[in-house]
This record gives C-alpha cells, sequence and structure tokens, in this order.
C-alpha cells in the first residue's frame, strides 16, 4: 500500500480551517464568559438596590464610595453590600472548587459537597462556635483543617492501586453522611441557639453577614484562584486518564495534590463564612459544561455560574416567597431533583457512575 | 526527517504491589524502526511499556533515552520526544475531534501562551495523517470504533514526539480497522522516521508489521530479533504454550504462524517438529 500522498494546498486549506474553527470557539467562549460576568454584575447590583426598600443606583454608588446617605448607608452599607460580597466570593469559591473536582475525579458527583469536604468543614465550624465559642479566624482555621482531613481521609480509604472514582464517591457520601450528623448533633445541644444560625451550619445561609466573615474567604479566594488557574491545562489533560495525562507531561499525582489542597482550602474558607450552600458545588461546573460546551477549561465560567447561582437564589429566598428562606434551602430544591437525574441517568448508562 | 532516538531499558525490575512482573530485562529499541512486543497474557508487555514511558517507576535498573534516565527527566521535555498511546485512553463526554487532537498540543505549550500557528499546523496534519479531516467537529463519542482509535492516534501525533508508544492499538477493532490502523502507523514510520514502538495481541499481525520483534516470556525477554529469527515454533511453544506451525505468508514472504489445537486438523497433517 503506498503512503497517502497529501499536497501543499490541502494541508494548507486544513490548517486555515484548525486555525477558523479554533478562533470560533475561542470567540464563542469569551463572548459567554462575558456576559456571565455581566449577568453577575447585574445580580450583584439589583442585590444592592432592590429589596423592602429601592434604593437607586446612584445612592448606591455613593455608599460604595464612602459617602454618608442617611437610611441606604445602614440598608446598604451594612447589610446588603457584605451579603451580595459574600454571595460573589462563597458562589465563586463553591463553582471553582467543584469544577475541579469534577474535572479531576472525571465524574459529575465527585463535587466536595457530595463527597464530605463541604460537610467537614462545616462540622468543624459548627463545632467551633457552639461548642467552643470561639470566633472568626480560629472558625476558618479549624475549618480548613477539617476539610482537608476529610478528603485526605476520603482519598486514603478509597485508595487501592489508585483511586477509582466510583469508590471514592461512595465513601464520601458515608462520610458526609457521618459529619452532617454530627453537625446537627452539636446544633441540637446548642439550646436556645437562633435559628437562622442552625440554619447556616445545615444548609448555608448569608443573613447576618459582616465584613468580618467575608473578609477571610475574600482572601482565600483571591490567592487559591491563580493557583487553580495555572493548573486548568493539566486538569484538561488529566480528563483523558492518569495515563494520557503523564504521557502529555503532567506530573499527575504532583498536581493532584497542589489542586486538591486549593481546591478544599476555597471550599474551607466558603463555608466558614457562609455555611455549605447546598449544590452550588455541585451545580455549577455541569451547568457551565452546558453552556459552554465540552473542550476548553470550565474554571472560570463554573465560577461565575456559581456566583450567579448564590446571588439569584439568595435574593429569591429573601423576597420570591412570604417567608424568609435561607438561600441554602433554595439552591437545595434546585440542586436535589438534579441529583436524582443524575444518578439515574449514570445507572441506565451502565452503573459506572 | 528527524533526528533518531535511542531508548533503552537496562536491567529492568518492574512490579505492582509485592508483585514483580517485569525482572531484570534489558532491552534497546532500535530507532527509526517499528518494534512490536507480543508475549502471552499477564506476561508483562503492558507493563513494560508503561514504564518505558516513564508511568510506572521502576524497582531496579533504568529507562535511558538518549543517554538520559526518563524517570529524571522533566516531564514535559520527555513528552516532546516521546508519545504514548495507552489502551483505554478516557474522551470527556461531548467533546469534539478537534478539541481532543489539540490537547497533544499539551507539552508544547507554555503556561498562559497563547494558541499559536505552529498548535494549528501540527494539529491539521495530525488529522490529514490519520484521514479524520472530515471528522473534525463531531463529538467523539458519536464515532465508530475504528474512528475513535484514528482519532486517539491523531491526538497522540498532534503531539509530535519522534517515539511514540502504542498499548494494544488495535485491541476491539474489526479485521480491516486493525489493518487500516497498522498500515497508517507504518506510513508514518516511513514517512517521517517516527520510531514506534507498540504492544500487539495477534502474532501474524506482529510478524507482519514488525521490523523488531521482542517476545517476552513471564516477565523475561524470551527473543529479540526480526520477525523471521523470533517467530519460530520454539518460540511459540516457549511464549505461548501452543504448538504451531510457522509457515512463509505467501503475500509478505513473514513468516505465518498457523496454531495446532485439538480440532480440525486433517488427517495425515505432518506432526508439529520438535
Amino acid at each position: 500500500m503506498s503512503a497517502p500522498t497529501v499536497t501543499q494546498d490541502a494541508v494548507e486549506s486544513v490548517v486555515r480551517a484548525v486555525a477558523r474553527g479554533r478562533r470560533r470557539r475561542s470567540l464563542r467562549r469569551r463572548l459567554i464568559i462575558t456576559t456571565l460576568a455581566v449577568l453577575v454584575v447585574a445580580a450583584f447590583a439589583v442585590t444592592l438596590m432592590a429589596g423592602q426598600r429601592f434604593y437607586p443606583p446612584g445612592d448606591v454608588l455613593r455608599v460604595i464610595l464612602g459617602e454618608q446617605v442617611p437610611g441606604a448607608s445602614f440598608t446598604v452599607g451594612r447589610l446588603r453590600l457584605p451579603r451580595a460580597v459574600l454571595a460573589v466570593v462563597a458562589g465563586f469559591s463553591f463553582g471553582l472548587a467543584g469544577v475541579t473536582f469534577q474535572t479531576m475525579l472525571r465524574n459529575p458527583l465527585a463535587s466536595p459537597d457530595i463527597i464530605g469536604i463541604s460537610s467537614g468543614a462545616s462540622a468543624a465550624a459548627a463545632i467551633a462556635i457552639v461548642s467552643l465559642s470561639l470566633g472568626g479566624t480560629q472558625v476558618s482555621v479549624l475549618a480548613i483543617v477539617s476539610a482537608l482531613a476529610v478528603a485526605l481521609l476520603v482519598y486514603t480509604l478509597a485508595f487501592k492501586d489508585g483511586v477509582v472514582g466510583t469508590r471514592l464517591i461512595l465513601i464520601g457520601i458515608g462520610i458526609a453522611a457521618i459529619l452532617d450528623s454530627v453537625t446537627s448533633y452539636v446544633l441540637s445541644r446548642a439550646g436556645e441557639w437562633d435559628l437562622q444560625e442552625a440554619m447556616r451550619w445545615l444548609t448555608g445561609s448569608l443573613n447576618g453577614t459582616t465584613w468580618e466573615q467575608v473578609l477571610p474567604a475574600l482572601v482565600a479566594l483571591v490567592v487559591l484562584t491563580p493557583v487553580l488557574l495555572v493548573r486548568a491545562g493539566d486538569l484538561s489533560a488529566l480528563q483523558l486518564g492518569d495515563d494520557t495525562a503523564s504521557a502529555l507531561g503532567v506530573r499527575v499525582e504532583r498536581t493532584r495534590v497542589v489542586v486538591i489542597v486549593a481546591a478544599v482550602g476555597l471550599i474551607a474558607f466558603a463555608t466558614a463564612a457562609a455555611g455549605p450552600i447546598a449544590f452550588v458545588a455541585f451545580l455549577s461546573g455541569p451547568i457551565a459544561a452546558r453552556i459552554l460546551g465540552a473542550g476548553g477549561s470550565l474554571l472560570v465560567p463554573s465560577g461565575l455560574v456559581g456566583a450567579l447561582l448564590v446571588l439569584v437564589a439568595d435574593f429569591a429566598g429573601q423576597y420570591a416567597f412570604g417567608t424568609r428562606y435561607p438561600v441554602g434551602v433554595v439552591t437545595g430544591v434546585l440542586g436535589a431533583p438534579y441529583l436524582v437525574y443524575l444518578i439515574v441517568r449514570t445507572h441506565r448508562a451502565g452503573g459506572s457512575l | 526527517m528527524t533526528t533518531s532516538h535511542s531508548l533503552a531499558a537496562e536491567g529492568l525490575t518492574l512490579g505492582y504491589g509485592d508483585r514483580v512482573v517485569v525482572e531484570s530485562l534489558d532491552l534497546a529499541v532500535p530507532p527509526g524502526e517499528i518494534t512490536v512486543i507480543v508475549g502471552a497474557n499477564a506476561c508483562g508487555k503492558s507493563t513494560l511499556l508503561r514504564s518505558l514511558s516513564r508511568l510506572l517507576t521502576p524497582r531496579e535498573g533504568r529507562v535511558v533515552l538518549d543517554g538520559k534516565q526518563v524517570h529524571r527527566m522533566p516531564a514535559k521535555e520527555l513528552a516532546r520526544t516521546l508519545g504514548l498511546l495507552p489502551q483505554s485512553p478516557v474522551a470527556p463526554e461531548g467533546i469534539t475531534v478537534l478539541d481532543l487532537v489539540g490537547r497533544g498540543r499539551h507539552p508544547h505549550q507554555r503556561l498562559f501562551s497563547r494558541w499559536n500557528g505552529r498548535d494549528d499546523a501540527a494539529v491539521a496534519a495530525a488529522l490529514e495523517a490519520t484521514r479524520t479531516t472530515e471528522l473534525a467537529d463531531r463529538a467523539v463519542d458519536e464515532l465508530s470504533g475504528g474512528q475513535r482509535q484514528r482519532v486517539w492516534i491523531a491526538m497522540a501525533l498532534a503531539q509530535q514526539t519522534d517515539l511514540l508508544l502504542l498499548d494494544e492499538p488495535t485491541t476491539f477493532l474489526d479485521a480491516s480497522h486493525q489493518i487500516e490502523v497498522l498500515d497508517l502507523l507504518t506510513d508514518l514510520n516511513r514517512g517521517r522516521g517516527t520510531t514506534i514502538v507498540m504492544v500487539l495481541h495477534d502474532l501474524n499481525l506482529a510478524a507482519r508489521y514488525a521490523d523488531h520483534l521482542i517476545a517476552l516470556a513471564g516477565g523475561r525477554l524470551h527473543a529479540a530479533g526480526s520477525p523471521a529469527e523470533v517467530l519460530t515454533e520454539e518460540c511459540v511453544r516457549a511464549v505461548f504454550g501452543l504448538d504451531s506451525r510457522i509457515i512463509e505468508d505467501p503475500l509478505t514472504g513473514r513468516p505465518l504462524m498457523l496454531p495446532i489445537g485439538r480440532h480440525h486438523i486433517r488427517a495425515g497433517a505432518p506432526e508439529p517438529s520438535r
């Protein structure tokens, strides 16, 4: 058989077609990311302006710039602004960390809020606040240590000649159940503990957010996001399987450790501030994938989707219903059916989660 | 034509957990040729291939590429010289052929570097060589087994390595697709001088396509050389525990193995030479 002879022209037209496809795709990607960012900014602005009382954009802007505006300074500056900022920070952290895990373990169910990492942070925070009467930084530190410990525990228990996604997920779900019951127990012992605070550690809530809560989560986001973005290419290679990734020059184990620590850090700090806002980490990645299509990195889009989800769900929870619901209740209602759908679908597809 | 690289294993001992799979093995891969590794199931073929491409760290001994130990080379530098297509790579759901082939460029990209014209050219050349250009915008999950294997080979080609290792690239393919893949790899070898090392199950295909044949038995090197030297009745018996006749393939002049089972052998057929 003779080797196929390819004329120079044919190759060049293919090169042009490849370049064209690449440009089209990257344009589409930038367009979608820009749109998501604009939506986040718009939702952020709306939550600052609207509520029990409406404040015009001018008033809101003056408050942000530090001017004293009667009424608005308290409502917008003290109540709405930290709350909205935490919504963005926590949403982005959950979305980014969630999709990192889902990409690395090649499974949408492998999100940190499903496999017990959020539960670990949550249980630690509940114990720190309720039983040990700690506050601020100590709570964050305890949450991150505990989240890392849970990640390590799940990883170790799932390890047998390498880590198989399904085993890790099932073990993670079990650990999550144990930790959730620890949280419930601690809260039940809290006696006259106010319901709002309890809900924060069970489903996540932004009620009564203060700047002291926002700051550590914001710093963590600013520090850890670049760590993950630098690894975006390695993560994409890991999606092809560990062997293919290392054949492509990825240091698989090292990448995995760095990425896990960074993602767990994001989850822990965000959870210490806002509680384990249900299903945001789990939902953001698949939603971003649905919008963007497979191919490019989902890290930033998923973070934006997470921020948007939390902003909108929190706003809806406050004003769309007769009672005020914490944000986690709203995202929980959205997320649970999707979880069921995913499990049913993977079950039909043949059991390999 | 590419420069030739030398790849060799020296006193290689490999294993998983307590199990030793390959024991003090020496071999040299002839540059610019197609080397095929054959052997019975679980004789350490895939393990050896994984170790040659640094996926498995040796217990003892070393793998040497151009005088350097592969397990000590920077990962990306190695990945620009030596490519590997594992037995069952995973394609992310819904990924298009173009995107998947593009991932082969990973070792050539630096942090935050933009996709450039060289990347486009490499991807285009890989698509053309594997005749997958028409499939570029299709999702990988929709393709047939043969098409999918060609796409994976295209990804490995986009990596533009002078050495390409493949673990059973023809498994799960029907006869015509097996030949298609092996012809494609031969084109690559003859056209670009890519050194190819692959594990194959089918002895006759191995004998037909190999320039250099390596037979492993029980984790040790049984024989290495040209197919005519290696594929003998004695070798088939030692490596696979199978009685056979070796005849000359009338199409290629290379050895062709006819297995002797317990059934269907015509009366009066000559006994295997012991």
